[in-house]
């Protein structure tokens, strides 16, 4: 008792004290990831990248899909009329459409993604930690939908409702959820074993507020490594999909239509091929980078 | 004194466990717990001990609800908790609250100390303004020996006495009426464990706490309860108040757990008469028949594999499962 007393009383002197900052494990990871030399620079390169597609083609004196009457023709690189990189077969700047291409490419990509992490996080939580029937339902639909060809799923949305932005990276997006679905469930399932589990179930908190405080919080590590590995995935997709001709509409673009065009065009003119190619490439890779970083800085081996 | 706080009767949880081949599959039960009764007052400490295995932590989970009964009766403040709804049950665990063995791993990572122990306060309290959670668990902080200004710092920067603290806090913030600790000293480092029991047993005398206290070491269960009950292959072996069962144990099973505590005067030691434990522990999932200690007991006689033992026992208070109870005592 007499303890009891002192802790309190010297807990009295100590209110006045200043709290101290704890540091969490994403500021743990955060600081692992930027010593990590090849996923920091590629986050450079991307974040430059990124700005570059959203706001430099303002700044061009040509716009993506304006063609230079004078020049019907796929012109090298030339500083005095603007066109940087050149233009392409019909006379449009090759840079402003890599760039705009690339806004489009990476808004699918991120989009979609996020759409798949929406569905994948949700779905896979609830089945992993409510198991039972509901898992049983949810994971066999997910089976269902694996064997379905994913291709073949896309292209024949692309042809019942039409080519549309939107609908693709829904599409995109709609499919690949799945393998998002089981991670998460995964992870759920050796979560939900954990003691601080049971003990927020002892502290009254209900099945959903379990799910939103404690289970997705502590999976979205492995889900943060996974995405960066899927916006790469999607971009890929989506330029096989431009690729096939069902991506997006003349005169808006993509890398995946712009390495069409420049595909059928490699022998007269390779420019068109590299440039978009170069572009897509730098961005996969950062991508990849990164995703590696992630995963060394957010190894669960502190826990 | 007045009504039992909790009356458990006749609990069993069984797990269907599957032991046939692999397409014509048939389950055996695999009985953690298998019939175990006993009763609790406010304010009374009892002691659950046992080996690794014998269904102390399931007795303590079961009892909260956090596991499934397959039948039997929890009885807290005459209502059993068994047949409550998902609705009746929050309502219940506002007052039942758990400490567990491993104190890193009963903490969320990702969440802060104080938001830790600010959980069960958000979870009955929504009222509370945050300003007044922040006060209560900085008041609770300091009342578990933790400094308040670590309400922001995250469980892996603490060490693993001030985690269990953090779980302490938890467990303590809503004035619970029950606390079950399963093993909440074990995973910690010798030099610490003292500290940790002892706040235990503050916190029990000042908030007149009802405490389950599951350990499988019987000098912290002697100092810390009033009375102890012995599990074995989820069967109660005996239950009797601390002094009895510490002076005069009737069970061979309790004879044999004592002698093995060590015992710091080497003469005492030596006169001790040794009953030692031999063998394995037999599976739960088949164990044996009549009394389930018979494989390692060395009194069993051909009575013991064919008859359960009924409930006896000295006097009043003091219950033993055991034919032979009446036997001289063989350890101390
Ligand atoms: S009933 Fe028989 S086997 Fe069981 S503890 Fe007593 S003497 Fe031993």
């Amino acid at each position: 008792m007499s303890s009891l007393n002192l802790t309190s009383t010297h807990a009295g002197a100590l209110e006045a004290a200043a709290e101290v900052e704890g540091r969490s494990l994403w500021q743990d990871a955060w600081r692992r990831l930027r010593s990590n030399r090849a996923a920091y620079v590629s986050m450079i390169i991307l974040a430059i990248v990124a700005l570059a597609c959203v706001a430099l083609p303002y700044a061009l004196p040509w716009a993506y899909d304006a063609i230079d009457w004078d020049h019907v023709e796929a012109m090298p690189p030339n500083f005095e009329l603007g066109h940087y990189l050149g233009t392409d077969s019909v006379g449009r700047d090759l840079l402003a459409r890599t760039l705009v291409g690339g806004r489009i490419s990476l808004m699918v990509g991120v989009l979609a993604t996020l759409v798949a992490l929406l569905i994948g996080v949700t779905v896979g939580a609830v089945a992993g930690y409510l198991g039972g029937r509901v898992d049983q339902l949810l994971m066999r639909f997910v089976d269902l939908l694996y064997s379905v060809p994913l291709t073949f799923f896309v292209i024949i949305l692309m042809v019942m409702f039409g080519r549309n932005f939107i609908l693709m990276f829904l599409a995109i997006g709609a499919v690949e959820w799945l393998t998002m679905a089981r991670i998460v469930r995964g992870q759920t399932l050796s979560l939900k074993n954990k003691e601080f589990i049971e003990a927020a179930r002892a502290s009254g908190g209900s099945t959903f507020s379990i799910i939103a405080r404690h289970i997705v919080p502590n999976v979205l590590g492995v889900v943060i490594v996974y995405v960066t590995l899927t916006i790469p995935q999607v971009i890929l997709l989506e330029s096989f999909l431009s690729f096939l001709g069902l991506g997006v509409q003349e005169p808006l673009t993509s890398w995946g239509v712009l390495l069409n065009e420049g595909a059928a065009e490699l022998e007269a003119n390779p420019r068109t091929l590299i440039v978009p190619a170069v572009f897509m490439t730098v961005t996969l890779f950062c991508f990849n980078f990164i995703g590696d970083g992630l995963r060394d800085a957010l190894d669960p081996k502190d826990r | 004194m007045s009504e039992p706080l909790l009356d458990v009767r006749d609990l069993k949880v069984h797990y269907p466990v599957r032991t046939g081949g692999f397409l014509h599959g048939a389950y055996t039960p695999l009985k953690a717990l298998d019939g175990v009764s006993f009763d609790l007052k406010a304010g009374e400490t009892l002691g659950i001990v046992g080996e690794s295995g014998c269904g102390k932590s399931t007795l303590g989970r079961a009892v909260l609800q956090l596991l499934p009964a397959t039948s039997g009766a929890v009885a807290w403040l005459g209502r059993n908790l068994t047949e409550l709804d998902t609705k009746g049950l929050k309502a219940a665990r506002e007052h039942m609250q758990i400490v567990f063995q491993d104190p890193l791993a009963s903490l969320d990572p990702r969440m802060t100390a104080g938001d830790i122990i600010a959980e069960p306060l958000r979870n009955f309290r929504g009222s509370l303004s945050n300003t007044e959670i922040k006060a209560k668990v900085k008041d609770m902080m300091a009342r578990v020996g933790l400094h308040p200004a670590m309400v922001n710092r995250y469980p892996h920067e603490f060490s693993g006495g001030q985690c269990q603290r953090i779980g302490i806090a938890r467990a303590m913030i809503l004035g619970p009426k029950l606390v079950v600790c399963d093993e909440p000293v074990s995973a910690l480092d010798v030099s610490i464990r003292a500290q940790v029991v002892n706040l235990l047993m503050e916190l029990q005398r000042a908030m007149n706490l009802t405490m389950i206290f599951i350990s499988h070491d019987l000098s912290i269960v002697r100092h810390i309860s009033h009375r102890v009950m012995v599990l074995y292959l989820g069967k109660t072996m005996e239950i009797a108040s601390r002094d009895a069962l510490y002076a005069a144990p009737r069970h061979p099973y309790t004879q044999a757990l004592l002698a093995a505590v060590p015992v710091p005067d080497p003469v005492k030691a030596r006169a001790r008469a040794k009953i030692v434990l031999t063998g394995e522990l037999p599976s739960p999932l088949n164990p044996p028949s009549g009394c389930v200690f018979r494989t390692r007991c060395p009194r069993a006689t051909s009575l013991c594999a064919e008859v359960e033992p009924p409930r006896e026992g000295p006097d009043a208070g003091h219950d033993v499962w055991c034919h032979h109870w009446r036997a001289p005592t063989l350890a101390p």
